[in-house]
């Protein structure tokens, strides 16, 4: 699905991606996780085109990245901090996506669920945080993509919503499709993740299912096999 | 690219700016008539104050939609949208925004004016003409000075800096190059130095439309022989055909290659 050779980033002295190789299959939950700082929106942003490699491919269903700009049809986006342009009325916003894509969808279905209704007419600027990344959610599930990337999904969700939102994923898994996770939150990862990968200072430190990393460390629960990874590598 | 210049343009026809400026060269346009009674004069007044204040507008306004649309152009990043597609529509929409509150605010005036009967009709297009072509020059050099730089502040001194320079300090270093070497033939130089600056350029043109060049001395009589010729008037207006496209060009470049 995602199939990413030797990726090199710099930003100024800051060396972000030092060499990182991931295959990622097609179907399935993947989480990518890390410390601050490891890279992992840079990865993300770099399979979306946004950050542009010093060096290495990308390929996304074995079209290089670098060629057009068509692959990206094949991605749904949730961005980590929602930023909409401000003067804009929340269905103004999706009926312009929905403009700009041209493929089915179903956003009616998706406002339900989030009870964005009473919101529809207000201007993006004026929603709180919670509000905004319900919007956010609403304009990365209403297309059928087969690659979905979600960037801190959870931030600011209400528990219901972020009940929807793990229904939400699980249907989407359930029809075959590819989910890229990043998130802080552990328990949210241990439920839906079937693969974690670890970045730890711009390299996959470790790839694999959640039982294999608690093994690799000897904890019991994940949030301590995290913790064991970061001490034994910064003491 | 014509759906993101759709929604650029409608998102800045939205914007108080825009009608700021449409309701602003349309008071200009109302109070000149009202108070020169002289079509030709009130053309050579517009003239002086666009030529200085559109690259102005242009700048500042290039400048500003940039950085005020950078949440937008984010969420159209991740879109299956070219990059190039996504930076020359928001350019064209703000030049197309800005023209057209020019061309309006002025015309409409004048129009009501009796401009259509007035043989006045051909400075007053050429005056249009040129303050469009302002209008692109600089909105596309504001791009391209804000894709360049990531902090505002920076981008608004350097924005600013440059209109200075070609509106003002470009001028002056152009006339202490004349003073100082007056003692050599200096019509070739100088017809030179007018076509490196758009500014210059579009006043040049304008002020040998309106045959006011005997103001200008035997420099003029130069001018007045190369710009009057249809070779000088297509060659003017190659240069201000140039100073679009480099910049253009350049947006395209700069787009390809930045992180976001």
């Amino acid at each position: 699905m995602v199939s990413i050779l030797e990726a090199y980033k710099k930003f100024g002295k800051n060396q972000v991606l030092k060499g990182i190789n991931l295959n990622i299959i097609e179907g399935g939950i993947f989480a990518i996780l890390g410390p601050n700082g490891s890279g992992k929106t840079t990865l993300i942003k770099a399979i979306l085109g946004m950050i542009i490699l010093d060096k290495g491919d990308i390929k996304v269903r074995g079209q290089n990245i670098k060629k057009s700009s068509e692959y990206r049809h094949q991605i749904d986006y949730l961005p980590q901090i929602a930023n909409f342009p401000s003067n804009l009325k929340v269905k103004e916003l999706i009926r312009m996506i929905k403009d700009l894509r041209r493929k089915p969808s179903n956003d009616k279905h998706l406002i339900e669920l989030f009870k964005l209704e009473p919101f529809l007419n207000k201007k993006l600027g004026n929603l709180s945080g919670g509000t905004k990344q319900k919007v956010n959610i609403v304009l990365t599930f209403m297309f059928d993509s087969p690659l979905i990337i979600l960037d801190e999904p959870t931030s600011g969700l209400d528990p219901i919503s972020l009940l929807r939102l793990k229904e939400l994923i699980q249907i989407e898994k359930s029809k075959g499709k590819t989910i890229l996770i990043t998130s802080h939150i552990m328990s949210f990862v241990e439920e839906v993740a079937d693969e974690i990968v670890f970045l730890l200072e711009g390299k996959v430190y470790f790839r694999g299912s959640i039982l294999e990393l608690k093994t690799k460390t000897k904890q019991l629960d994940f949030e301590h096999a995290i913790e064991s990874i970061l001490t034994d590598n910064h003491a | 690219m014509l759906k993101i210049l759709k929604y650029s343009f409608f998102d800045l026809i939205r914007s108080r700016w825009t009608y700021v400026y449409f309701v602003f060269y349309l008071a200009l346009g109302i109070v000149l008539l009202f108070l020169n009674n002289d079509l030709s004069k009130a053309v050579i007044t517009l003239m002086n104050i666009i030529i200085v204040l559109v690259p102005l507008i242009g700048t500042i306004f290039g400048v500003m939609y940039y950085y005020n649309s950078r949440e937008f152009t984010e969420l159209l990043l991740a879109q299956p949208i070219k990059r190039s597609t996504i930076f020359l529509g928001q350019y064209f929409g703000v030049a197309m925004s800005l023209s057209m509150s020019l061309i309006f605010g002025l015309g409409l005036p004048f129009m009501f004016y009796g401009l259509f009967k007035s043989s006045a009709i051909w400075d007053f297009s050429l005056l249009l003409i040129t303050g469009t072509f302002l209008t692109l020059i600089f909105t596309a050099l504001a791009f391209n000075i804000a894709l360049s730089n990531e902090n505002k502040i920076k981008g608004f001194g350097y924005a600013i800096l440059l209109w200075l320079f070609l509106a003002i300090i470009y001028d002056g270093i152009f006339l202490m190059s004349l003073v100082l070497f007056e003692d050599y033939p200096l019509d070739k130089l100088s017809l030179f130095g007018t076509m490196l600056n758009p500014i210059d350029l579009s006043r040049t043109l304008i002020l040998l439309k309106l045959d006011i060049s005997a103001l200008l001395g035997y420099t003029g009589a130069v001018f007045k022989q190369f710009f009057g010729t249809s070779f000088g008037l297509i060659l003017s207006f190659s240069m201000l055909i140039v100073w679009i496209v480099l910049p253009v060009w350049r947006i395209k470049y700069k787009a390809k290659r930045k992180d976001f």
